[in-house]
């Protein structure tokens, strides 16, 4: 666990639950608007986007959504700090297509786990050039 | 010449193109680089032969996916 700390809302915690539930038994995922002050993200919004993969396995964010929640988040002052999207029969923990496909060093990485249905895990991880993985800490408010 | 990139104002040569500024501005796997400029979406074929306007709005966008396994 770093020092860096992710402070979410438990109405938008609860989004991304619901998001990730209704999109069952496939993948779900979106993206977290927000700020960045020293050690501490921020998350300010979350962006409900489509798995065009439509698969249990595998997600593929839409490019055309994606680039619409940036100009919203821009334009309401954020900027885009991480994404999620949901394991619905694995542990909240980065696969390796997962590590592969994450570009963003300064992204936060965010895992829903819903193997367990009554008891969903979240966990936030960044995930470094040389594909490191560090798990970050969220504070609910 | 003055543009922006991710809203960040920049300056490069007239004429450049989208594939030299993706190589001047070192964005890692360009191939999983999807770009707009002022909006609209360019197509992968056509890096080569766009070129970036005074003014003109460039935005990357790496592509986001995943798998479980």
């Amino acid at each position: 666990m770093s020092d860096i700390k992710i402070i979410m809302k438990k109405e938008d915690y609860r989004t991304i639950l619901d998001h990730c539930k209704k999109g069952l038994p496939n993948e779900a995922c979106g993206l977290l608007a927000g700020t960045v002050d020293g050690n501490v993200k921020t998350v300010t919004k979350v962006y409900l986007l489509t798995n065009t993969d439509n698969s249990n396995e595998h997600f593929s964010m839409d490019p055309k959504e994606q680039f619409a929640a940036l100009k919203d988040a821009r334009s309401n002052g954020y900027g885009l700090i991480g994404n999620f999207h949901s394991h619905p029969e694995s542990p909240s923990r980065p696969s390796e297509e997962d590590k592969r496909l994450a570009f963003d060093p300064t992204f936060e990485y965010l895992i829903l786990s819903l193997q367990d249905i009554d008891n969903p895990v979240l966990k936030a991880f960044k995930v470094d050039k040389e594909k490191n993985v560090t798990i970050h800490e969220i504070e609910y408010i | 010449m003055l543009f922006t990139i991710a809203g960040e104002k920049k300056e490069y040569e007239e004429g450049i193109t989208l594939d030299n500024l993706i190589m001047k501005e070192e964005i890692d796997n360009p191939e999983y680089v999807t770009v707009t400029i002022n909006d609209e979406f360019i197509d992968k074929e056509a890096f080569g032969t766009t070129v970036i306007n005074e003014g003109d709005a460039v935005e990357f966008l790496y592509f986001m996916g995943g798998g479980a396994n």
